[in-house]
């Protein structure tokens, strides 16, 4: 584990709040605004980590493990998770399986304490989350499956490592629609547009900001860091699509952290660009986005 | 014994006659009387158709079985038709002189049996194999085509008759638990089937058997 | 070995105790309890003892039966299904007693019905010759009757246990069949003897294969033979059900692998065969769970996806052997064989608290509880570990079978054929699929039971199970905490038994699971990582809140001014955008009484979530079967005398083609 590998997760840590803001300043100057400042996430944390809590009358220790539980699983996957060709911290064969599960286990969590509280918005959001999840997961899983097969390599690290450098060479195509692919679990596992409105105060149309509706200071806190760093993880395995061979590993970091910005304002382009889909529809999106990494993989077996 | 094989032909058409009889007497008391001639007759074929010698074994046998068949079940049938009240069969399923003439087609069958069969079992005297098939075959009919239950028991108890005869011919040497198996098995069958005609009789006013599949659910 | 016929012995004549001493209840219900503990604790150390060693005992003999011979044999294979058998049965037995002890007079009957099951399904697995093999299946399906026919007062219990009866003896008619065929062509009864003539004819070999999976797969509870086990499970009382889906409908599973064994180098279109059966099985499993709104017959439909889970296994290990690949032939089978022990675990676990739950409400229906966890904590928290170690969330060990079940689906995914690859792909779509419904499965039926408020009365006065009953769930608790992280060295261990089902060398099959043991623990040590992180954060907050102070309040409302319970989000609710996308395989009928107007005066929602195959498969086959036969009724007129001409026409007419 040498300099550059620890490199990436220090990154994410530091930085993933900051793409959230970057995301926000982008929407913002799109609809004619200011908009916040860039390092508002920091300030909002920081906010609440200082302040009380209140809590539901029904609720178990249940309500108030959810946030930590979430937020370990995503602290623990920035260490298998590949940072521009640079590797991961830890790598082994299967360590995909490993970050599939630790979503899993951080989906659970938030789940049921939406659920402990007892109210019925957390509950239509558990439940709209656990549809769109239980799509997204074979999605996840195609679109790694197909990577796996392009690169001949089973743990993210060394997929990652020669996607970048020769995978582009052969199979241009399947790349593609993996990235594409990749876009659409971005969007889909953070609850943006077209799936969800992050902005919107309507609970009734709410998926993931209604089951935090009863959360409060410290574990508030650990929610919205916690997404944060979930937008760098899912953000950093599509960067890492990006063709990079033969350049230095420090420079192919920084170009690494300017994708990962140029992430944040395409994203905040989509959000503005688009409106929120349908409930119904949603889950075509998203099986159109297995799809496509399905197509992929038939492309490269033929 | 020279005196064997006459005293079998004796009760061979004697025998053959009393199912002639059973065939075409609508009299119920008249039947149950001929089956216990019939009973008696066919319980002295061991005591004849000995081969190990007049043992006590065997005349204790014969005199159990001539005391059971001659005495003791008449006897009950006979208790049962007066206290169901029934004297006649009244409209079997098939007619008397058709019973008589079906007689007669059973009487050439068990002769064409027999013959097939004497090679196999060349000890046993002729006669008696083809008696107990055509026994058998009798009692079969009796069962199959008579409404009334008592001529039922009848019918099986001619059956047991047969069967009796098969076994007292062809066996060598007749363990004593199959002698005693089959007299034990008449016993019950007879006393089970009085009970049951008793009570369907006292139940349902008749014992015409053709009526009970009313019952059926 | 005589620990294990000591163990058949002290089962078989605690439960014929139990029984003789029906009318005392408390000795009754203690001899047959102690029996099965005793005679459980027995027949593992036996199994473990054979584990151990790695080499098999056997005893043979003689017995004055027409046909067939006592020939038991206990080889590695055999140990490994044993230990589900006797250990969910230790625990069941345990948790019994005091889920029994208000039960009416009679109930200590049940311990002999309990104990002949445990007995006969132990003889199951070490039998090796035909004849004892089905005498001992016949005996373990009979058991369960009675128990699933315990509470017989109720109309669809009795249903219950007829749909259960039909569907046991069907399958039994296919392993007779097979078993009457591999006997008669190999002159002898032994498994020994039907080993050598599978292995020469591929013909027969195909046969055997098919009769096989129908026979041991409707015992198994694959889709569509499964509709007993949705209708068996919840009629039965909670620790018969936990025995039935932890350790019966293994041994349909034992049955498959040791027939693979037998049958020797497998065909690929049976790797097939497996594969499609265990992908329909799992994913249609979990879609009938999901619309299910009673908590038994939820996890008895949840038998059915695990089931499903564990073919996806064993299907991708016969086709590395039918295809040369070692290395899925080693992780196929360690993933299913895994699976199976696992399964037992933390499915006896989550039947053990439904049954808890029912002892303490009364009730098992979703939409009538809530509210459980702060009433029943341990218990809450028991099932909280069940459901989270089911849904293959890591560090548990649902999740140790599930990454080896994935991981051998991506090492089919590298390999160069394209056959073997679209395997690979099929498996994780399926797996993929399976566990994201999972999840949003348990998440419905623990939420909608132990959280929230409680929505019926009976529910907010449930109290806390008994200790025994507790003890039982921690064990198991604790079992699927322990195989979880120590998932490296439960891979090593697996090597004997996967050699012994696979038929391949160990040091084949240990070099081929090395690397997945090896990610492993790396795995583990992640998963350390994350306790640990969880906890920092946990005093973390703790240090901030202290500081900062903690308030209760209600939860926002929208502005009600009479929020009720009802108001909560039910379990329909929950699972219905799942439901409504996969309408077309559920199959829900529901009868909904919409609001109307403004001031909406009533309004109702019923669902009826019966087996989708029961109703539009096997009723309408039945049906027919029945207008066929009530047409031959004709011959069944009640009159004695035809009666009595049937049989003189046949004995004719056997004198004369005897004749002829």
């Amino acid at each position: 584990m040498s300099l550059p590998h620890l490199f990436a997760p220090v990154a994410a840590l530091l930085l993933a709040p900051l793409f959230v803001g970057l995301i926000n300043r982008t929407k913002a100057f799109v609809a004619g605004r200011r908009g916040p400042p860039l390092a508002q996430p920091y300030r909002d944390v920081w906010k609440l980590l200082r302040r009380g809590a209140v809590y539901g009358e029904v609720t178990t220790p249940l309500v108030r493990l959810g946030p930590v539980l979430n937020l370990a699983t995503l602290l623990v996957a920035l260490l298998i998770v590949p940072f521009a060709g640079a590797g991961a911290a830890v790598s082994f064969t299967g360590d995909l399986i490993v970050l599939v599960g630790l979503f899993a286990l951080g989906r659970f969590a938030t789940v049921l304490a939406a659920l402990d509280t007892g109210s019925s918005f957390e509950g239509m959001g558990a439940s709209r989350e656990v549809h769109f999840a239980a799509l997204a997961e074979p999605a996840l899983l195609i679109a790694l499956a197909t990577l796996a097969r392009i690169t001949g390599a089973t743990d993210l690290g060394s997929i990652y490592g020669a996607v970048a450098t020769a995978g582009w060479a052969h199979d241009a195509a399947a790349l593609a629609l993996v990235g594409v692919s990749f876009l659409v679990l971005e969007l889909v596992e953070n609850s943006r547009i077209p799936v969800d409105d992050p902005t919107t105060h309507l609970e009734l149309t709410m998926i993931h900001e209604v089951m935090v509706l009863d959360h409060s200071g410290p574990d508030l806190g650990f929610i919205q860091y916690g997404a944060a760093l979930k937008l760098w993880v899912i953000g950093a395995l599509l960067i890492g699509l990006a063709p990079l061979h033969g350049v230095g590993v420090w420079f192919a970091l920084s170009l690494a952290l300017l994708g990962m910005a140029w992430l944040a304002v395409a994203i905040g382009m989509i959000e503005s660009a688009m409106a929120r889909y349908r409930l119904v529809t949603v889950p075509q999106f998203i099986v159109g986005a297995a799809t496509l990494s399905a197509v992929a993989f038939m492309v490269l077996l033929v | 014994m020279s005196a064997m094989p006459a005293l079998l032909a004796v009760i061979h058409s004697v025998g053959l006659l009393t199912c002639f009889a059973l065939l075409g007497t609508s009299r119920i008391g008249a039947c149950i009387r001929f089956l216990s001639i019939q009973g008696i007759l066919f319980s002295l074929v061991p005591v004849i158709a000995h081969d190990d010698g007049l043992t006590l074994r065997v005349l204790l046998l014969a005199g159990a079985n001539i005391g059971l068949k001659g005495v003791i079940f008449p006897a009950v049938l006979l208790h049962l038709r007066t206290r169901a009240g029934f004297h006649r069969e009244v409209e079997p399923f098939v007619g008397f002189v058709a019973s008589i003439l079906f007689g007669v087609v059973a009487l050439i069958v068990s002769l064409t049996l027999a013959r097939e069969l004497h090679p196999a079992l060349s000890h046993a005297p002729f006669v008696m194999l083809q008696a107990a098939i055509f026994l058998v075959a009798i009692g079969l009919f009796l069962i199959v085509s008579r409404r009334n239950a008592l001529i039922q028991i009848v019918g099986y108890l001619v059956i047991e008759n047969g069967i009796f005869v098969l076994g007292a011919i062809t066996v060598v040497e007749t363990p004593l638990l199959v002698e005693l198996g089959i007299l034990l098995d008449a016993f019950v069958a007879v006393f089970v089937m009085g009970i049951a005609v008793f009570h369907i009789s006292r139940e349902f006013g008749m014992a015409d058997v053709d009526r009970l599949n009313t019952l059926r659910g | 070995m005589t620990a294990l016929l000591l163990s058949l012995t002290v089962l078989s004549l605690g439960g014929v105790a139990a029984l003789v001493c029906v009318a005392r209840a408390a000795l009754a219900h203690f001899l047959g309890q102690a029996a099965a503990i005793v005679g459980s604790l027995l027949g593992l150390e036996a199994a473990i003892s054979v584990l151990l060693a790695g080499r098999p005992y056997s005893i043979s003999w003689n017995w004055p039966m027409p046909g067939g011979g006592l020939h038991v044999e206990i080889d590695v294979l055999s140990a490994f299904f044993l230990l589900p058998v006797f250990g969910v049965s230790a625990l069941t037995a345990l948790y019994g007693r005091s889920y029994l002890a208000n039960a009416e007079p009679g109930a200590a009957s049940s311990w002999l019905h309990l104990n002949l099951l445990t007995a006969a399904m132990a003889l199951v697995v070490v039998a090796r010759d035909g004849l004892l093999f089905l005498l001992a299946w016949e005996i373990m399906a009979l058991a369960p009757f009675f128990l699933v026919i315990f509470d017989d007062r109720r109309e669809s219990t009795r249903h219950a246990a007829w749909i259960y009866l039909a569907a046991t003896h069907l399958g039994t008619t296919f392993l007779l069949v097979m078993f009457v065929l591999l006997a008669n062509l190999a002159g002898t009864s032994d498994f020994g003897g039907y080993s050598a003539v599978l292995r020469g004819n591929s013909a027969l070999g195909s046969a055997v294969f098919v009769l096989a999976l129908i026979g041991f797969g409707s015992k198994a509870g694959i889709v569509p033979a499964h509709v007993w086990l949705p209708e068996a499970h919840p009629a039965a009382p909670s620790h018969a059900s936990a025995l039935m889906s932890g350790a019966m409908i293994k041994v349909g599973i034992y049955g498959l692998v040791r027939m693979l064994t037998l049958l020797g180098m497998p065909r690929p279109w049976w790797g097939w065969a497996l594969l499609a059966a265990g992908a329909t099985s799992g994913v249609l499993g979990v879609l009938y769970a999901l619309a299910q709104h009673d908590l038994k017959r939820l996890l008895a439909y949840h038998s059915v996806e695990n089931i499903g889970i564990i073919l996806i296994g064993i299907g991708i290990g016969v086709l590395g052997l039918a295809y040369g690949h070692p290395a899925l032939v080693a992780l196929g089978f360690a993933a299913g064989l895994l699976h199976v022990v696992n399964h037992s675990i933390f499915k006896g676990l989550l039947f053990l608290g439904a049954g808890s739950v029912q002892h303490a409400a009364h009730t098992v229906e979703l939409e009538e509880l809530g509210g459980l966890l702060r009433r029943m904590p341990w218990t809450g928290a028991c099932f909280l570990i069940g459901s989270a170690a089911i849904v293959g969330l890591p560090p548990l060990n649902g999740f140790i079978s599930e990454f080896l079940l994935i991981y051998s689906g991506y090492a089919g995914l590298l390999l160069p054929a394209t056959v073997i690859a679209a395997a690979g792909l099929v498996t994780l779509v399926a797996m993929g699929l399976i566990s994201g419904l999972a999840a949003a499965c348990f998440a419905k039926a623990f939420g909608t039971v132990f959280l929230g408020a409680p929505r019926s009365g009976e529910a907010e006065h449930a109290h806390e199970s008994a200790p025994p009953m507790l003890g039982s769930m921690v064990l198991l608790a604790v079992l699927c905490i322990a195989i979880g992280l120590a998932g490296p060295f439960v891979v090593r261990g697996l090597t004997g038994v996967v050699a012994a089902a696979s038929g391949l060398p160990s040091t084949e099959i240990g070099a081929a699971l090395d690397p997945a043991s090896g990610s492993l623990a790396i795995a583990t040590a992640l998963f350390a990582v994350l306790v640990v992180l969880s906890a920092l954060l946990w005093m973390m907050r703790g240090w901030r809140l202290a500081r900062a102070g903690v308030r209760r309040a209600p939860v926002w409302g929208c502005g009600f001014r009479r929020p009720t319970v009802r108001m909560q989000y039910t379990a329909s609710s929950f699972a219905q955008p799942l439901v409504t996308q996969f309408r077309l395989l559920i199959a829900n009928r529901e009868a909904v009484v919409a609001p109307e107007g403004y001031f909406p005066a009533a309004a109702s929602y019923a669902s009826d979530s019966g087996d989708p195959f029961l109703r539009l498969l096997f009723v309408p086959t039945f049906r027919w079967f029945r207008g066929v036969a009530s047409r031959l009724n004709v011959i069944q007129h009640g009159h004695i005398h035809i009666y009595v001409l049937y049989v003189a026409a046949t004995l004719i007419a056997l004198l004369a083609w005897a004749s002829l």
